[in-house]
């Protein structure tokens, strides 16, 4: 028989690395003779530096270098060359380019010194002076200068469809809102941090926390005028990113900068504080028009989103696709302008767009059942679609609808009081909320090289990430599977730039693209297999086709005939002791694009709210996920809870508040930028629904990274409105709001 | 962090005479004196480790009350069989701050002494009175969520971030404390300031001084009690509006009141006028309520915050209703 891997939960292969300390995170690596580097930043958010005294700092003995925009070499200047893979459209941000502040906490100065406590010391000393310009900051204050940027960093808005406006007016059901939410910041537990080493050659090697080590080399290669095969970058464990990692950031050029110019290697590590000076999830204002018939027919949507960007770059995500993929409705019109401020771009976090969007939309929909007097789940039915109304394509897959049975199911939402307020426990007013969402499920042309070894062993590799998510593993069970393999004698190999071309890890496309090459690389193995066999003479092998064998339990044979087999190892003995390789790039079929492929939820909330003091707690939660061929259950099952878990972060808890007369993020620590803590979590039940997809990939899976959060949090704003009576429109939603 | 030097002592009058040293503080856990090192709030020059020093002991006193070492552990503290049994209020208000790391570290007398959790104190390229005098207050007009409603000045608006303390105004306890002029005590409401115009002082505790103990008086309130804690997350955060609720009943009537806030002054409120007022009456919730707003009187939003003058009414009625219960905890 033979060994099915995927489908079937596996403990992580990195798991014992992890647990004992010896996976290596970039910060940790030993390196000989390594300086260390502590950034000074700005303390204001516009206007010039004056002067920057760095003498103070330069007389302690063990302080080799303060980098400053005053003596910082001059590289290249060209914005291209500052460009990464995920850069929005602009002029990408410069460390130490100029004198001149763009945002509050700006990186302005490195201090390089032996050690780290030396740096951060001096780091203390370096005196400022700035010259302060009026910043602007307030986003509410400037939404009414929100533009149309010239180009989308994602895809434009979709098109109208239909009549919106009019269809609006003439709607006997109405709804007109405005939703909000702050920034909120990524803090992964890793803190982003690089290592970066001159050889002598004028090569580079550097370990960074990134989640794609490609684009840190063509960052670098470009930024620093390196031909890119003398740019090598490891990246082989990240501890969580979250989006903050796909862009190269402000430590890795500055441990470049360092190490070149003193001709040493340089660590730079960004502390807890400094997380918060770079990119973030935007503030966000969307207005909803939601027209409805009386028996509940959505007949227009309207979905205008204004997103914060920085004065420098057009930030954008996917906030207002939303309507064309999740329901029906013939007139929708949507758009999308950002507001401009002293504030650094804002930067893909968990669901980028799908978090804000259907937060938005989810409260909306749930509004309008109210005003149909319909069940909110029933309401949705109502208005299901099978087609992407953006695109007017099918779509692959869609078992939303079992995502919603057996999530009610599990819930006991057909128990459920329409009315608000119509639950009490003693001071406790118990609220039911549910809301869905969707996440497309995109397949990017990713490369992957396969090598067995006489030995039987096999090594798949591949230049992604694994930021925590379990990507070694699942990469591993498919190896293992498609060769037949024990799953003992596969490896997988990642975070090494001189590995096979990958995507950026994110967008939760990595399973698919990643996971398709390395399918695909090991049945081009397999007949590379087939033909040594075939070349040393096994004649059960003769005339056989690369389709007409299978691969299982260690041996080759014939599909049609089973007991007609060969040991692997057997025919490697006769490869004159080479190992067997192959090659591959997958890209997406070009059936793929006669459909639209999401993967879907449907979350179902419990909430209780204190009637006099406005506190929430949840204490249930019901995740349905229909994400395709869930190739490992168990570290699927963490990625979903990972997801709710911040959901419920971003429904109650997290917000970065910018503090407008300094223009400066105030609350810049984990004591003050709340996050859930294991109390505020309560039993999460994870369902996966079966849906089959030959469409999306080779490997039938839509990817589970991001589908976990984006209907978390409306339907705890949805539940609140069931417990309380009160609609709230903005995040995150506090006791004050409730009393 | 800048440089500083290390001393271990072994006795408080040792530690006394090494703290008189310009630029000399005390360090016991270090749960809060750290991290204030590490982002330059507070830069001693000189540490005195004072974690040696047989101050770790919780005894009974000839007045029937419990004298608590300043050195035994906030967690010792709660977890200590007299503690619990003759003071569960004190408990409870521990055991609802910090985490049990935090607990296991953080001594009684570095509870007293904890700084200010204001946002702006914490960021070194902000004004702020507090940590430099005379640069200003941000929070006065910034974000002031967390901040005082009550006993503020136009200089600062900062909480003490304690719940002990809150708990140990409630019960009326003593600080001890030495210092070259030998000993004396403290009743708990003296020993922290309001800000005023001199916001960088905390309390009234003179630097070359040390904390030997917390004296409990004989009443511990142990059957009617309540600590309820008011916070945005469930666990490690700090206070928006806590209570310390505690009654002394005959029946349904009341004998004896107490109730300190926490979160919402420069240090544990409490209006013993207001308390008074509850002797001799029922324990119902309209004198609950009147007794909430006469805690509130003259209290001051400054926008964040505003809403935790209601929310504070609404905690102390909840408490005292929870206290005549007997639940402790919300």
């Amino acid at each position: 028989m033979k060994e099915n891997y995927t489908g079937k939960p596996a403990n992580r292969v990195d798991g014992h690395a992890k647990v004992t300390g010896t996976a290596k995170y970039a910060a940790e690596f030993d390196v000989p003779n390594l300086a260390h580097g502590v950034v000074v930043n700005s303390a204001i958010a516009k206007g010039r530096i004056k002067s920057i005294d760095t003498s103070e700092a330069l007389a302690l003995e063990g302080v080799l270098e303060v980098f400053t925009h005053e003596n910082r070499p001059g590289y290249t200047w060209l914005d291209k060359h500052y460009q990464d893979e995920d850069s929005p459209p602009g002029s990408p941000f410069r460390p130490l380019n100029s004198d001149k502040i763009l945002f509050s906490m700006q990186p302005i100065a490195l201090v390089v010194a032996e050690t780290f406590e030396l740096a951060r010391y001096a780091a203390l000393l370096v005196k400022v002076e700035y010259e302060r310009e009026p910043h602007s900051t307030d986003f509410e204050a400037n939404i009414s200068n929100a533009y149309k940027p010239k180009k989308y960093k994602s895809t434009p808005p979709p098109d109208p469809r239909g009549d919106a406006e009019q269809a609006f007016a003439a709607a006997e059901l109405q709804l007109e809102e405005v939703y909000s939410h702050t920034a909120q910041h990524h803090n992964p537990m890793e803190m982003h941090a690089s290592i970066a080493i001159w050889q002598e050659d004028g090569s580079l090697i550097i370990y960074d926390k990134i989640q794609g080590v490609q684009n840190s080399q063509e960052y670098i290669s470009n930024a620093f005028g390196v031909p890119k095969e003398k740019v090598q970058v490891y990246s082989p464990f990240v501890g969580g990113a979250f989006g903050s990692g796909l862009r190269p950031q402000y430590q890795l050029f500055l441990a470049v900068l360092a190490a070149r110019e003193l001709k040493r290697p340089v660590k730079v590590v960004l502390t807890r504080q400094q997380m918060f000076s770079f990119g973030h999830r935007p503030t966000t204002a969307q207005r909803i028009a939601m027209g409805a018939s009386p028996d509940g027919k959505l007949q227009a949507i309207q979905h205008n989103a204004f997103g914060e960007t920085s004065t420098f770059e057009d930030y954008n995500e996917d906030v207002v696709i939303w309507p064309g993929v999740l329901y029906h409705c013939d007139n929708v019109q949507v758009s999308h302008q950002l507001v401009s401020l002293d504030v650094y771009t804002p930067l893909d976090m968990r669901a980028p767009g799908g978090t804000t969007g259907t937060f938005a939309l989810e409260i909306a929909i749930d509004e309008m059942a109210y005003k149909a007097g319909l069940d909110p789940m029933e309401f949705r039915l109502k208005n299901y679609t099978d087609t992407d109304l953006n695109e007017g394509k099918p779509f692959s897959s869609k078992e939303l609808k079992e995502c919603y049975r057996q999530g009610a199911e599990r819930f006991g939402w057909a128990n459920r009081k329409m009315e608000p307020r119509s639950m009490k426990k003693g001071h406790q007013l118990i609220g039911w909320g549910m809301a869905h969402g969707g996440w497309e499920a995109k397949q990017k042309e990713a490369a992957a090289k396969a090598v067995l070894s006489p030995e039987g062993k096999l090594e798949v590799s591949c230049a992604t990430a694994d930021i925590g998510t379990g990507t070694y593993t699942v990469m591993t069970q498919i190896a293992a599977e498609t060769m037949g393999l024990p799953i003992e004698d596969v490896s997988f190999k990642l975070g090494d730039s001189s590995l096979p071309k990958s995507p950026l890890e994110g967008g939760s496309w990595t399973v698919s693209s990643v996971g398709s090459a390395v399918k695909q690389v090991c049945e081009k193995l397999q007949e590379e297999f087939l033909k040594v066999a075939q070349k040393s003479g096994h004649e059960i092998f003769k005339d056989a086709k690369p389709e007409e064998v299978s691969f299982a339990n260690g041996r080759m044979f014939l599909s049609q005939a089973p007991a007609q087999s060969v040991l692997l190892l057997e025919v490697l003995a006769l490869n004159e002791g080479k190992p067997l390789e192959a090659k591959v790039s997958a890209k997406p079929a070009k059936e793929q694009q006669k459909y639209s492929s999401y993967s879907h939820s449907a979350t179902f909330a419990e909430v209780q709210v204190d009637e006099d003091l406005g506190t929430v707690k949840v204490t249930r939660l019901v995740s349905a996920i229909a994400g395709g061929k869930i190739i490992n259950p168990k570290t699927a099952r963490s990625q979903i809870l990972g997801g709710t878990v911040w959901g419920i972060g971003c429904a109650l808890e997290e917000h970065t508040v910018m503090d407008n007369h300094l223009g400066r993020f105030i609350n810049h620590d984990l004591d003050k930028y709340h996050l859930p803590v294991n109390a505020d979590i309560p039993e999460t039940d994870v369902i996966f629904v079966e849906e089959k997809d030959e469409i999306v990939n080779p490997l039938g899976a839509k990817g589970l990274g991001e589908i976990g959060i984006v209907s978390v949090a409306p339907a705890i704003a949805n539940a609140v409105f069931h417990a309380t009576g009160k609609r709230i429109r903005r995040l995150p939603i506090t006791l004050d709001m409730l009393m | 962090m800048r440089p500083f030097t290390f001393t271990q002592v072994q006795d408080v009058d040792t530690a006394v005479q090494e703290v008189s040293a310009e630029g000399a503080k005390f360090i016991a856990g270090g749960t809060n004196l750290l991290d204030l090192m590490k982002i330059d709030v507070m830069s001693p020059s000189h540490l005195v480790d004072i974690t040696k020093i047989a101050l770790n002991t919780i005894e009974e006193t000839e007045e029937g009350g419990l004298r608590l070492g300043a050195l035994v552990t906030n967690a010792d503290t709660a977890y200590h069989e007299l503690v619990e049994s003759r003071y569960p209020l004190l408990s409870h208000a521990i055991l609802a701050g910090a985490t049990a790391q935090l607990r296991n570290m953080a001594t009684n007398g570095g509870n007293l002494l904890q700084r200010t959790r204001c946002y702006y104190f914490y960021d070194t390229q902000t004004p702020c009175n507090k940590r430099e005098p005379g640069s200003g207050c941000s929070a006065i007009k910034g974000y002031n969520r967390d901040l005082a409603i009550l006993g503020t000045s136009e200089h600062c608006i900062a909480t003490h971030p304690s719940d002990m303390c809150v708990a140990l105004a409630a019960l009326e306890a003593t600080v001890r404390v030495k210092g070259p002029q030998g000993e004396r005590t403290i009743p708990f409401a003296e020993f922290h300031r309001l800000p005023g115009d001199t916001p960088h002082l905390d309390s009234n505790l003179q630097p070359d001084e040390i904390i030997t103990a917390i004296d409990l008086p004989a009443q511990g309130f142990a059957q009617h009690y309540t600590y309820l804690k008011l916070r945005d997350r469930a666990s490690y955060a700090f206070a928006l509006v806590s209570v310390a609720a505690a009654l002394d009943l005959e029946g349904s009537t009341i004998k004896k009141a107490r109730i300190a806030l926490g979160g919402v002054a420069h240090k544990p409120w409490r209006v013993p006028e207001a308390e008074a007022f509850l002797q001799g009456k029922e324990v119902t919730t309209e004198n609950f309520r009147r007794v909430a707003e006469a805690y509130l009187l003259g209290a001051k939003g400054y926008g964040d915050n505003t809403f935790k003058v209601e929310l504070a009414k609404r905690a102390i009625v909840r408490a005292l209703e929870q206290a005549t219960k007997m639940e402790p905890t919300s």
